[in-house]
């Protein structure tokens, strides 16, 4: 696994992935001031939804985005294989 | 000689480290209605403390003795080799006087406004001196964040004075 | 115009050690004027607010490096 290089494919779906967190961060904090503007809430809970199907289809590939439970495991333990994030 | 700068704002005074413990040390003690706020930006920030780091540690990773020394990093390789040090880009370790806490919600923000705009000048002047242009989008990108930090900031002002005109409600 | 840098040129006396920079500048990012920022502001594309650091056009602020100046 050490040195297994990611395919482009990789870098392709975690830049969606960026990007559709991106969108999450910047609604989460402007809804923090404005709890009432429905329409960005709309947004917000479209964008949550995109961001699960995108989890599922990145560790189906790649592996766990993120571990305590929010992630499953498959066997071994895949939680600590490499690459981490300020690796690729 | 980049990494030398960018670690002003891993573990210096207005650095992203200094950020996210002002902000979650300071929401116990907010009224309620901006805790999220400062939950949401001080988890943000450690976000941009690991894009940081990210930076530093892909710049010095393979670096020689040599190279780190001509890179103005001779003294930090001393103390660390390439292991990263939360200081600033002088070397002065990071320290808890860089963060505020006065415990009266206007004067803590209004800090927090201040540190937002002393952030954002820093990564200005990282950017006047770097000669990296693929860095550079990104040190533009955590500059433009700290300017929407700003931003909500103000509104958070805005919203705890208005509390002033409306009936309490318990 | 607005522009999100403000110069001004401070006094040069006669006995300076070092060629004076005649015009001096600074930032003023959108932030400054907004006030409290209004709902269905325009945004950019998922992609293209992750690049600039912001979902919404009006809040975004290039920044120019002084070196290109």
């Amino acid at each position: 696994m050490a040195n297994k290089q990611l395919p482009k494919a990789y870098y392709e779906l975690l830049e969606e992935l960026q990007a559709c967190d991106f969108v999450l961060v910047e609604l989460t904090l402007y809804l923090d001031t404005h709890p009432n503007d429905y329409e960005a809430i709309e947004q917000f809970n479209e964008y949550a939804k995109m961001r699960k199907q995108l989890k599922k289809r990145y560790e189906k590939e790649y592996g766990p985005l993120q571990q305590y439970g929010n992630s499953y495991s498959s066997y071994p333990w895949n939680w600590d294989d490499t690459p981490w994030p300020w690796q690729v | 000689m980049l990494a030398k700068f960018l670690i002003e704002q891993y573990g210096g005074a207005d650095g992203e480290l200094a950020a996210a413990l002002r902000y979650l040390n300071q929401r116990y003690t907010i009224p309620d209605k901006v805790v999220g706020l400062l939950t949401d930006i001080g988890t943000e920030e450690f976000a941009h403390l690991e894009m940081i780091a990210t930076m530093i540690y892909k710049l010095t990773k393979d670096a020689t003795a040599d190279q780190m020394k001509e890179a103005g990093l001779g003294a930090h390789y001393a103390n660390h080799d390439s292991a990263l040090y939360y200081s600033n880009a002088a070397g002065v370790p990071w320290t808890a006087s860089y963060i505020a806490a006065k415990g009266d919600p206007i004067a803590d923000l209004y800090e927090d406004i201040a540190a937002e705009e002393k952030a954002r000048a820093t990564y200005q002047w990282i950017i006047d001196l770097s000669d990296d242009p693929d860095l550079n989008d990104s040190l533009a990108f955590l500059r433009e964040r700290e300017i929407i930090h700003s931003q909500r900031f103000r509104e958070a002002v805005e919203i705890l004075k208005e509390e002033r005109d409306k009936k309490k409600i318990f | 115009m607005y522009t999100n840098r403000k110069y001004y040129e401070p006094y040069v006396g006669p006995f300076d050690p070092c060629p004076p920079i005649r015009v001096k500048s600074y930032s003023t990012p959108p932030n400054l004027y907004m006030g409290f920022q209004p709902p269905g502001l325009e945004q950019y594309s998922a992609r293209e607010a992750l690049y600039r650091g912001t979902l919404w056009k009006a809040l975004c602020d290039p920044y120019r490096s002084k070196r290109e100046e």
